[in-house]
């Protein structure tokens, strides 16, 4: 009977699923989360270090927007990263693993490098661009595709192929700078530093403002493929199940190599920014994580291209006020490190808030019981 | 859609804002000056710099917010960034620390030429004739041949008490990449040794990489493995010393004193001291003479930019001070040259003539004459600070 009894008892914390909750609900709930983070990170910031933690935040702060060319710098930043995660979305919106952004992208800096140097100074800069943007377009494509072609023909295990993949395009990289620098010192400069053929021209007297009009015009292009498109419609599909795909006509394997095919050739766009409007050179650790940050965006947005913009602005925030840390208190770099984990995992935890609801146990249904 | 609309209007506004509130914070006109650092204190490399700047500043009475320090740039745009962030932070001189920064401090030199820039290790700033980009190195060849000395003394005390045979006196030198730097820095280093162990030979094993903790520590068991006796390195990690503290064997490094890291097998460091340039360039630019700090300045021992750290005396050679304090006199003295073509040949033939790739144009060919007087020149004043010593000469053997 006791047994009985225990088995039948209601546990002291229960979770149950919500349904469908009202946006501003959900905005309040994670905004409280992402609160109580910040606070956390505040008495962590004084346990660790001793520093008055409004100091360490507004260091934070001003690292990002302490004068306009930081706020120029914070919006470049945010734009390669929102630009790596729409790339990376088609894909993992199929449930597609990519996490071979990082060289994907690099591989596609590498085509416009390889344009601007052998290349460029036959052509006019304009041309040159273009030139390198198809480069860049066909190498992503390509690096992307090989994985995608396995998955789709003989179901291999993309997350490893396109990781693989990763290593190859920086060992690439590093070959040829070998051999475009005979004197050893893996340092590429500035290509065409003279000339500036091939280089994204200034507007209005902003180096970066090119680049953050393309992103934000990808933006919108990727928001309209997801959400209105057809082929937005069958990654979706695929993405929740082949099964219910095949069944209803869609060409699974088709869907696949085409949705790679496409987050590749957006990664070799992102190279193309990086290599024209960006750094004008390439090393082997040019993409510098983008590559891997941008599915944690793109995962924490949830897929929708707009979301994303908050989101990678948010983390290039996070990222430059860590920096900021380091370089003005004197503090660790991995201080900062540890309190952008922090709030990047409250904000993750607070998806668990909105999608599920904690139970406790009620004494007055105990005494009922009893 | 609205909703959407009306959140991205919201953050337009909201920037521009901060915007408009940042552009009306006033830049105060006090001297400062500005760091980028390719990495923060956890690099040794890093830290060396690091120290000197601190120390410079401090020397010079700069206050705590005259001083603006960036870490972990790495060498892409992100430094050029830095840089013009500096500059707009109202710097009025801004050094830093990486050979791969140097394309992006031109390109911000270019752009602002009110302010100086300064760059350690670079090649460029003698022909690209900038009046506010400046290039500086230490003549490091000079520390390693003391280093080389100290290390082949200890091989002749090796051989004296028969813990070898003199043919058995191998050096194993763990080298970063293939490049002039590592390689005039492992030449004078085993120039050094040889000049008082005539039978002294090196092995050299490259890891391609800086910094590397686990590479570097193989390379120097993999040494010791093929009869190395001693280990000596090039590459910013303590990986070889603690290979050589397991296996026993008598180790020179680099940069920092290894005293706590291989506590029973450490000899001594040669280091770069960069104080004095920074206190070079800071004055200079405080002063308004900017202008006058050379396109390449090198520091030897003479200047101070250049020392050793502490000598091991339980380990080395009896007479090692001795000796080191005879070579630091000649140095300063002007007498003694560590790539006199007399100690060394290359192919098996004295070296009369070398055309060296001295102003780096990207054409990779040399085209400046620098065997005079005598001996190599290397980082010769009216030439360029960064080493261009690249040849491999006999006893020494390389592995591709």
């Amino acid at each position: 009977m006791k047994n009985n009894y225990k088995a039948h008892k209601e546990p002291l914390v229960y979770i149950t699923k919500r349904g469908e909750m009202p946006r501003a609900k959900q905005m309040l709930i994670k905004s409280i989360v992402i609160l109580i983070g910040i606070v956390f990170c505040a008495g962590l910031t004084i346990l660790l270090t001793n520093e008055n933690p409004l100091k360490v935040f507004k260091a934070m702060f001003m690292g990002s927007f302490g004068s306009p060319r930081k706020i120029w710098n914070l919006l470049q930043a945010s734009a390669i990263l929102l630009g790596i995660s729409l790339a990376v979305t088609p894909a993992f919106k199929m449930r597609f693993w990519n996490t071979g952004a990082e060289g994907q992208v690099l591989i596609g800096m590498l085509a416009s490098i390889a344009c601007m140097i052998y290349i460029g100074d036959a052509l006019p800069s304009w041309l040159l661009i273009i030139i390198s943007l198809f480069a860049s377009i066909v190498a992503g494509s390509v690096w992307a595709g090989i994985p995608g072609f396995f998955k789709a023909i003989w179901n291999t295990n993309e997350t490893l192929f396109t990781l693989m993949m990763n290593y190859v395009a920086a060992q690439l990289v590093s070959l040829l700078i070998m051999y475009w620098v005979p004197s050893g010192s893996m340092v590429l400069g500035l290509v065409n530093s003279n000339s500036q053929n091939g280089w994204f021209p200034t507007i209005l007297g902003q180096k970066y403002l090119l680049n953050i009009l393309i992103v934000a015009f990808l933006t919108a292009a990727i928001y309209i493929y997801l959400k209105k498109s057809k082929q937005g419609y069958e990654i979706a599909v695929v993405g929740e199940s082949e099964n219910t795909a095949r069944y209803i006509g869609i060409n699974v394997k088709k869907v696949i190599i085409r949705t790679v095919i496409i987050s590749g050739a957006l990664c070799g766009v992102m190279g193309w920014i990086l290599a024209a409007g960006t750094d004008h050179s390439i090393n082997s650790s040019a993409v510098g994580g983008n590559g891997f940050t941008a599915i944690m965006v793109s995962w924490m947005s949830k897929f929708n291209p707009i979301t994303m913009i908050f989101s990678s602005i948010l983390v290039c925030f996070l990222q430059k006020g860590a920096n900021e840390i380091a370089s003005n208190l004197g503090l660790n770099s991995s201080v900062g490190e540890v309190l952008t984990g922090i709030i990047i995992l409250f904000i993750v935890s607070s998806e668990f808030f909105v999608n599920y609801q904690i139970h406790f146990r009620k004494k007055n249904r105990k005494e009922k019981a009893e | 859609m609205k909703k959407v609309l009306s959140l991205i209007l919201a953050v337009l506004m909201l920037l521009s804002v901060t915007l408009a509130f940042a552009s009306c914070e006033k830049t105060d006109d006090a001297f400062k000056v500005g760091f980028i650092f390719l990495h923060d204190e956890n690099s040794t490399y890093d830290k060396n710099f690091i120290d000197a700047a601190k120390a410079a500043c401090a020397a010079l009475g700069l206050t705590e917010d005259q001083m603006i320090l960036k870490v972990n740039v790495p060498e892409g745009a992100e430094c050029y960034d830095a840089a013009c962030e500096l500059v707009e932070a109202g710097c009025d001189l801004v050094f830093a620390d990486s050979f791969g920064h140097e394309a992006f401090m031109i390109q911000a030199a270019k752009e602002f030429p009110d302010v100086q820039f300064c760059h350690a290790t670079g090649t460029k700033a003698h022909t690209e004739k900038l009046a506010n980009y400046h290039n500086a190195f230490a003549s490091i060849y000079e520390g390693r041949y003391i280093a080389g000395i100290v290390a082949g003394m200890k091989l002749n005390d090796m051989i004296a008490k028969g813990e070898i045979t003199a043919d058995k006196a191998v050096i194993g030198y763990v080298a970063a990449w293939p490049y002039a730097e590592v390689k005039s820095g492992y030449t004078s280093f085993f120039l050094g040794a040889r000049s008082v162990c005539p039978s002294a030979t090196m092995k050299v094993e490259y890891t391609n990489s800086w910094f590397d903790i686990a590479l570097e520590k193989t390379a120097a068991e993999k040494l010791i493995g093929d009869g190395c006796v001693l280990i000596s390195q090039h590459a910013d990690s303590e990986g070889a010393p603690k290979a050589c503290d397991a296996a026993g064997v008598p180790n020179v490094a680099y940069n920092i004193s290894t005293k706590d890291i291989a506590p029973n097998t450490w000899l001594i460091s040669s280091k770069i001291d960069w104080t004095p340039y920074m206190k070079l360039i800071i004055e200079k630019t405080r002063d308004g003479k900017g202008n006058e700090i050379p396109y390449d300045w090198c520091g030897g021992i003479k200047e101070g930019s250049v020392v050793l750290t502490e000598l091991n005396t339980a380990l080395a050679a009896p007479g090692t001070q001795e000796a080191m304090n005879a070579a630091i006199e000649a140095f300063k003295a002007g007498t003694l040259h560590v790539f006199d073509t007399n100690t060394f040949t290359v192919n098996g033939a004295k070296l009369e003539t070398y055309l060296a790739d001295v102003d780096d144009l990207g054409d990779f060919v040399g085209e400046t004459e620098v065997v005079l007087n005598g001996y190599f020149n290397e980082s010769a004043e009216g030439k360029r600070s960064a080493p261009y010593f690249d040849l491999i000469i006999d006893g020494i053997i390389a592995a591709q």
